[in-house]
Order: C-alpha cells, then structure tokens, then sequence
C-alpha cells in the first residue's frame, strides 16, 4: 500500500487567496470605512470632516429621503404582491402533464430576465408614451373610453415602473416555481385525487405547502431586489425620479447626494439605513422559515 | 364538456401572455428600421403593399448605419464583450476556489472563514456605493478597467454555492487517490474536481456573464472616459443625447440584448436547470 500523503499546508490558502485578498480590499475594508464615513460629512472624496450623529438626525427629518422611503417601499409592496402571483399562476398553468409546448412557453417568458434594467428602462421609455406609446394604443383598443392622453410617466410612475419590473422579473421566478412543482409527490396528489380532494384543496393542502420553501425564498430575493430600485426609475423617469419626485428610490437619493451633492458621509447614512432594513427583512423570512419547519 | 374547455382556456391563457412577453420584442426589432416619421405614426412595421400588407420599402438602415458609423457603440461592444466575458471568468473562477478550499480542506481558520462568507451574503450592494468609491479613489483606480472590474471578482454569493455544490458533489476520496497517486494539488482542481461541478460551473458563469453585461451603476460611478464605457452607459448616453430619435436608441438598445439573447438560446437548457438545482431540493 502506498503511504497516505496530506496536502501542503498552504494549499487551502493558496485556493482561497484571489477571494480574500479581492474580498478583503474591495468589500471588508471600503464596509469598515463605511461606519467612520456615515459620521462624517464629505465633499468629494477628498475632504472629510466629523460631523457625529450630525447625518441620522438630517436623515430623521430630511422630506425627501422619506419620500425615497415611501416610494421604494410602495414599489417593493407593488411589485411583489403582482409579481408572486403571476409567476406562481403561469407556473401552474405550464405544470400540466398533459401540455404541448411547455419549453417554448417557458423560454418566451424567461427571456424578459435577461435584459438589463438600463435596457428595459430604455425599451418601455417610447412605449409609455402619451398619444403615441403602444400601451395607451392598445388599452384604448380593448378599452375604448381609456384616455389616449393617459400620463404613466408623469402621474402613475409608480404603476409603470411595477408593470415593467413584472414583465422582466415574472418569467425568471416562475422558472424557480416550476421547478418546485416538479418535485411535488404525484403520488400524493393522486392519493388526494382518489380521496375525493378537489383541484382547489389539492392546490391549499399539498401543492401550496410544498412551494413552500420556494415561495418564501422568492418573496425575499423580489423584495430584496425591488428595496434597491435604481436604473428603471432613474433611466424612465430622470434623476430626480420625475414630477414631485414620484420615483425617487431610496438608491436614486442616496446616488444623488453621494455624486451630485458629492456628501459621501450623508450617502453612506443612507446606505446604512436601507442595509439594516434589508437585514431585518432577511432575518425575518429566516425565522418565519424556520418557524414553518419546525410545524 | 368541461374536459374540453379547460385545455382550451389555459391554451388562451398562456397565448395571451406570450403575447404580453413578446410585444416589447417585437416593438423594439421594428422600431429600429423605422424612419422617425414612420415611428410616431405607426406602432410595428408600417403598412404598404408589399409581402403580408407591409410597406418594405419604407424601412431604412439609417439607425444602424449611425449606431455603427458615427457613434461610440462599437467600441461599447468591444468594451462589453472583454469586460463581462473575463470578468464572467475569473468571478467564477474564484469562486470555485475558495468553495473548493472550504468544502474539501480542513485547517485552522476555515470556520472563521465559512462565517465571514455567511455574513458577506447579506451585505447589499448600495451599502459599498459610497464608501467603495472612495475606496477606488485613495487606490487611485477610478477611471480604470481595474477599478470597475475587480471590486466583483470576489463574489461570497459564488463563494457559498460553490462550498454548497462540492461538498456533495465531489467525493473526498476520490481526491485522497489522486494525491496518492501523486498529483498535484492544480491538477485536482481542474481535471477532477471541476469536471464534477460543471453544470453549477456554467450556470454561475452566465449570471455574472449578464450581471456584469447588464451593470450600470458600476460604469456610471468608476469610469469617466466615454472610450472605456461598456454598452449599458452607452445606450444610456444615446437617448439622452439623441432623446427625440427614439429609432437611434432602439437599435442601440437592441445592440445591447441581442448577444446576451443568443447566448442563453444556445444554452438555454443548461443554464436554467443550474439555476434552479440549488434553490429547489427537497
């Protein structure tokens, strides 16, 4: 037999090493400094100066980051309750057993997700158009007394910007669903079939429990994504996020006081807001998650 | 009867959303061999008495003549395709690595560094935003390919799911044989291991392949020389110069999503069932 032979020693290190040096000096040190810049006050990267607690208690009373804040939240509430149900519909309708076509059905709309959001901004920009837009067009074709004159980008950003952020995102999460649906014991829907259980109890009492998991991992990743809002709204409606600020997200203003305004101090208070609520958004899916196991 | 109606129904149903998920499409490929005047009168291809009620003739090539004559959008390209395809590379590459050393090593240290990984997870981007660009600016790397680039090449996120993926996939007994029989600790890596976690291998590639083709912000922040912009600030830069010529920036916007578009359709399969093999495990 031949004698066992370890690794060196460094080895593991030396597969680690590209990670923790990039990790270490891109994402570690500039998070470090983070903390010391949220209690300063900048004027371009060059000139600092403490300011204290000087940034939190601006931000307590700062109109316009509450706007952000009630905007970014609306959008994320907006989108996930359209966004989850259509995924989770399209994804049941193309588990059929008996569908013809589900590969193709499930490309044409998975495809959207692969589009950046510049380009999607940039897409829907002549499509939301007043007299000329295709969506005012055709509402008014299905609909005949809709107003061609209908204003999506200046009075419903809030609307456009969901609608648009469901035709990219609904494929991509329907996939995740499908997939889980796959996974769905036949056995036991059959079971239920014969036991005399309805499509709809079948669907409350094994499909739904099932998805579980799946449901409560995408409710967080669209949450997560639509709290950090940025190149829709700030490409279809401008940097100030259009009339009154209406699309103004929290990410826009933290952009704008960081790189107009040039207060990377202030920018940072504002980042370290939206992280800690993202946090706790993820700490709470993960307790829910947890709770529901241990059912 | 009801048994035929259903099938009818979810047939309709699922037309009408392909239409719905196929109409910006196709919105977009006509409008970019529009005339401007063809573009406000008429939403796809204008009408004429050519093939199928189409008026071929008043279509025109000018848009992309001027995408690619007169503007910076093939250079963009070029600057696209290098920046997310080696960017796309080495992400993975790492990730692969430092998964690999924390799945299949034991040593001193690796449970700090497991939790650091964990942690990592959490941290949104926007956080790194402002403290980031100061980071890139006492580097002295704002402008500079390095400075866009690097900052993702250690994604945790990769990290993590590539620990994940080997410690079942690779079997460690498999790599004690291969170092009895005396190969060395690269050889492993590449000609045993990372034939094992292929298909993760391709699926991590294509996100960051996309997430670095479709990044804005990144762009927006680092760099300052219109040559070195990728596709995305381009585009961008196009309807806010051009913002009355919407045909211009459709068909730089088609530019943009045409390759990333063919890539997936080739591998399609691939990639959404590595997609989803993580996420969906009973």
């Amino acid at each position: 037999m031949k004698p066992y032979r370890p690794h060196p020693r460094g080895t593991p290190w030396v597969f680690l090493a590209p990670f923790l040096l990039l990790f270490g000096v891109f994402t570690a040190w500039p998070l470090l400094r983070s903390l010391q810049l949220a209690f300063e006050q900048t004027s371009g990267p060059q000139t600092t100066v403490f300011v204290g607690l000087k940034n939190f208690r601006y931000l307590a009373t700062d109109p316009l980051f509450w706007q952000a804040m009630e905007n970014t939240v609306t959008f994320t509430l907006g989108t996930v309750c359209v966004q989850v149900p259509v995924a989770l519909g399209l994804a049941l309708l193309l588990n059929r057993p008996d569908l013809r076509g589900r590969a193709l059905f499930r490309l044409i709309f998975f495809a959207p997700s692969l589009i950046g959001m510049v380009f999607v901004a940039l897409l829907f920009l002549p499509m939301l158009e007043k007299r000329t837009g295709l969506v005012n067009i055709w509402l008014h074709a299905v609909y005949p007394p809709w107003n061609l004159e209908f204003a999506w980008l200046e009075n419903y950003a809030m609307t456009a910007l969901i609608l648009a952020t469901v035709w990219v995102g609904a494929g991509f999460m329907m996939v995740f669903f499908l997939a889980a649906l796959q996974h769905v014991p036949a056995e036991l829907l059959e079971a239920a079939h014969i036991d005399g259980a309805g499509a709809r109890q079948r669907f409350w009492h094994i499909v739904l429990p099932e998805l579980r998991p799946v449901l409560g991992l995408m409710t967080l990743l669209a949450i997560v994504g639509s709290m950090q809002l940025f190149e829709l709204s700030y490409l279809l409606l401008g940097d100030t996020g259009g009339v009154s600020n209406r699309g103004l997200s929290l990410v826009m203003y933290l952009y704008q006081t960081g790189f107009t305004t040039g207060d990377l101090g202030y920018a940072s208070a504002i980042g370290w807001v939206l992280a800690l609520l993202l946090m706790g958004v993820a700490m709470l899916q993960r307790h829910l998650a947890r709770r529901a196991q241990e059912d | 009867m009801r048994r035929r109606l259903l099938p009818l129904l979810i047939y309709g149903l699922l037309a009408v959303f392909a239409t719905l998920t196929l109409t910006p499409f196709a919105f977009l490929v006509a409008s970019t061999v529009k005339t401007k005047a063809d573009f406000v009168s008429t939403l796809f291809l204008p009408a004429g008495d050519g093939l199928f009620g189409v008026g071929w003739d008043r279509l025109t090539g000018e848009n992309y003549r001027r995408i690619f004559g007169e503007l910076h959008v093939p250079r963009a390209l070029l600057n696209s395709c290098f920046l997310a395809s080696v960017g796309s590379l080495l992400a993975t590459l790492f990730s692969a690595m430092g998964g690999y050393a924390l799945a299949k090593f034991r040593f001193p240290g690796r449970e700090g560094i497991i939790r650091l990984v964990l942690a990592a997870l959490i941290i949104p981007g926007p956080l790194l935003i402002a403290p980031g660009f100061q980071n890139l600016w006492r580097l002295g790397l704002l402008d500079t390919y390095a400075g866009l680039m690097l900052p993702g090449l250690a994604p945790a996120f990769g990290v993590f799911l590539f620990r994940q993926t080997m410690l079942n996939a690779v079997p460690s007994e498999l790599i004690e044989a291969a170092r009895i029989d005396g190969a060395g600790e690269f050889r492993i890596f590449f000609t045993l291991v990372f034939p094992l976690v292929r298909p993760m291998f391709g699926a991590f590639l294509m996100i960051m392949f996309l997430g670095i083709w479709n990044d804005y912000l990144g762009p927006q922040i680092v760099l300052q020389s219109p040559e070195l912009y990728p596709l995305s600030t381009t585009v961008a830069m196009l309807k806010n110069l051009h913002w009355n010529d919407y045909g211009l920036v459709m068909a730089g916007t088609l530019v943009a999503i045409a390759p990333v578009m063919c890539l997936f359709l080739l591998l399609q399969r691939e990639f959404i069932a590595g997609l989803t093999s993580g996420a969906v495990k009973g």
